[in-house]
């Protein structure tokens, strides 16, 4: 689904897709430090005790997530930067892109990048001999792996409209909102391989960020009516 | 920076590669002046108040609009109405070099994956003679800082040769060496890369078969390479052969090598290119100089200029604008103003009977691109297939090269739009792509193994 979200409505305009790339690489910067932090700690600790090994990674993956939103907050600056200076460029004094589907465009970014990066290795050996969990784990491992990964896509998506709202009009609570959200939704994963705790959850909450995202980006429950009933 | 790619290699022939990235010129400057001030003198005003301090995003990249090293200094208000309208259409360029770019990446990294010859090591290059197979850490060091200095060497002697064949107007001899380089890869490696890919796939073709579909091929690229023929056929086939060189380089090169080589050839392009007596950087300006096109066969360019050229007869009765399309039958690459009305750019690429042309403004409404080198191409797709190679079989260390390199390639543009002229297309994104390269292998690789093993998500 997010492949489709990225060629349906980003790929038709170059722009678009260079705040895509650049959104991804965002992300993978942020990815990087967080793992190098991750990395000499684990170096610099005993790599015998188990619990002290989970501790430590669960401390990575909530410093990656905090890592993350504060690229996402870098990005902002840099986009909000780069729009004045399309608006001083174009010639009728407006940009040709809004900060909104800037926001949209770099949230898919941000998504399309972390979710390559939990999948792409799924699927490569997803490729090879059919055994899913033979060792006593899971048996959904790769399912639930596809679905995890497209809520986060997704919930990326509409963080990004969600956090950049926030800082145009300047309401840090809704800033907040999504850190606690994406710490929220990193934490559940924890539950794993108890997927009931963690998929349930993920995709409550990312429909009440679509519908906090939708709202804020001028929808309404009358235009959802009409866009229903004019299909049919 | 403009680095040129000569295809004049094969392990027998001289390996020359020089990557450039340039900004098409605008050689018939006077006419276009005119033809702009006519049209946009209105807007100049209003442009010129508006262009304070504007301040530039990794978006306004501009589609490489240049002016002839020999043409006057124009005046300021011209050159901002030129800058804001190929800056406008900057995202559009930077995209028509993106798609070329994955491609090449795409083919490079498909065969690498998939077809097990070019990750085997079945000998060296003569222009790498030291062996990696040391024991030590030290000694392998050392020689693959012998190989790399032994490599770029090689190819500077290559780079000046062919400069000085330029400037002492020696064309026959470099249109002979490419031609001949061009040949050797279009058949010869074409021909190793499908015996290969059917024999991965234990796919039976006999030597007929095999005989007319590598001799099409071939023919019909070196027709387009070398003369005229459909432009996004010249693209394929030129991404074709990055593609194979490519595969080449990643499958003879050592792998220390291979990486002290990248490194040791971006800086060598820097230099190359920005220091006043750089052999590419002489190479550009006596292009320019006598209004000529670089050799079709080392770059590859977004837009092309043959239409233009047949749109002469219909444009005869325009005075001012003759000089420019005579300037413009001559070389296939020389890129015009940007066009205001067509949207769709692809389409002042088709014929020109079918494309009404109304206006003066209309006639230099015409699309300008950006040229590439070709050794960027292959110096890309050799950073990102020796990424999917070695990196432990990984596709996360690919997919950062990748993105590291598509965000160089941004970031280079952007530059090129700042400093309007030829540009280094290799330093910034190779320094990426190669900082991604042993970062992402080294330290992002646990982390995202230990997190899928536990299936956590960030």
């Amino acid at each position: 689904p997010a492949f489709g979200l990225f060629l349906f409505t980003i790929a038709r305009d170059p722009l678009r897709i260079i705040i895509l790339i650049a959104g991804a690489f965002f992300w993978l910067v942020s990815l990087l430090l967080s793992s190098l932090i991750w990395f000499i700690a684990v170096k610099a600790s005993d790599p015998e005790d188990e619990r002290l090994q989970k501790g430590l990674l669960i401390f990575g993956v909530m410093f990656s997530v905090l890592l993350q939103e504060a690229f996402r907050f870098l990005y902002y600056k840099l986009l909000r930067k780069a729009i004045e200076g399309l608006v001083a460029l174009s010639e009728d004094g407006c940009s040709p892109i809004s900060i909104q589907q800037m926001a949209y465009v770099a949230g898919v970014g941000f998504g399309l990048m972390s979710g390559a990066f939990s999948m792409i290795n799924l699927l490569a050996d997803a490729l090879g001999p059919g055994t899913v969990g033979i060792h006593g784990d899971s048996q959904l491992y790769f399912l639930t792996s596809a679905f995890m990964t497209m809520v986060l896509i997704f919930l990326h998506t509409f963080w990004g409209i969600l956090f950049f709202h926030g800082c145009e009009h300047r309401r840090w609570w809704e800033i907040a909102a999504v850190v606690v959200m994406h710490l929220t939704v990193s934490g559940l994963s924890f539950c794993n391989p108890l997927y009931v705790g963690s998929l349930v959850p993920s995709y409550l909450l990312m429909a009440a960020a679509a519908a906090w995202a939708y709202v804020l980006s001028g929808g309404s429950a009358q235009n959802l009516r009409r866009f229903l009933l004019c299909k049919c | 920076m403009i680095t040129f790619m000569n295809n004049s290699d094969s392990e027998e022939e001289p390996c020359n590669e020089r990557t450039s990235l340039m900004s098409a010129e605008s050689p018939p400057v006077p006419s276009y002046q005119d033809g702009l001030q006519a049209s946009e003198a209105g807007e100049a005003q209003a442009h010129r108040k508006r262009r304070a301090g504007s301040s530039r995003g990794p978006n306004n990249i501009a589609g490489g609009e240049m002016s002839g090293s020999g043409v006057p200094v124009r005046e300021s208000a011209l050159e901002n109405e030129e800058e804001e309208l190929t800056l406008k259409y900057g995202a559009k360029h930077v995209i028509m070099l993106f798609v070329p770019v994955t491609l090449c990446m795409i083919v490079v990294v498909a065969t690498i994956k998939s077809v097990r010859f070019y990750t085997e090591k079945n000998g060296q290059l003569i222009y790498t003679p030291f062996s990696e197979d040391t024991p030590s850490v030290g000694q392998r060091l050392l020689n693959s800082v012998l190989n790399t200095l032994i490599m770029i060497s090689v190819i500077i002697a290559m780079t000046v040769f062919l400069v000085l064949l330029y400037k002492y107007r020696c064309y026959k001899f470099i249109h002979g060496w490419l031609i001949l380089s061009s040949l050797m890869l279009l058949f010869l490696f074409t021909y190793i890369y499908l015996g290969e890919v059917l024999k991965t796939y234990n796919v039976a073709m006999d030597y007929p078969t095999l005989f007319i579909v590598i001799w099409n091929f071939g023919a019909v690229g070196m027709i387009c390479i070398h003369w005229k023929g459909p432009l996004q056929l010249q693209q394929a086939y030129l991404i074709m052969i990055s593609a194979l060189m490519a595969l080449v380089f990643i499958k003879y090169l050592p792998e220390w090598s291979a990486w002290v080589i990248l490194g040791a050839i971006s800086i060598y392009d820097l230099m190359a290119v920005l220091c006043p007596k750089g052999p590419l950087r002489m190479l550009v300006e006596t292009a320019q100089e006598r209004n000529e096109p670089i050799f079709p066969a080392l770059i590859y360019s977004s837009a092309m200029m043959w239409t233009v050229g047949m749109a002469k007869p219909d444009t005869a009765p325009r005075g001012p604008s003759q000089q420019t399309w005579d300037a413009a039958e001559d070389g296939r690459e020389h890129l015009r103003s940007p066009s205001h009305a067509e949207s769709q750019m692809s389409e002042t690429r088709s014929p020109v009977p079918t494309r009404p042309i109304s206006s003066l403004e209309e006639l230099e409404e015409e699309e300008r691109g950006v040229k590439l080198g070709l050794g960027d191409f292959i110096f890309y797709s050799v950073l990102v297939g020796k990424a999917a190679a070695t990196a432990s079989g990984d596709w996360n260390t690919t997919l950062a090269c990748f993105v590291a390199i598509l965000i160089g390639l941004c970031l280079t543009l952007l530059l090129l739009a700042v400093f309007k002229k030829a540009l280094p297309a290799l330093p910034i994104s190779i320094t990426f792509g190669l900082i991604f390269y042993f970062s992402t292998d080294n330290l992002v690789r646990p982390f995202m193994d230990t997190l899928a093993s536990h299936q956590l998500y960030i």
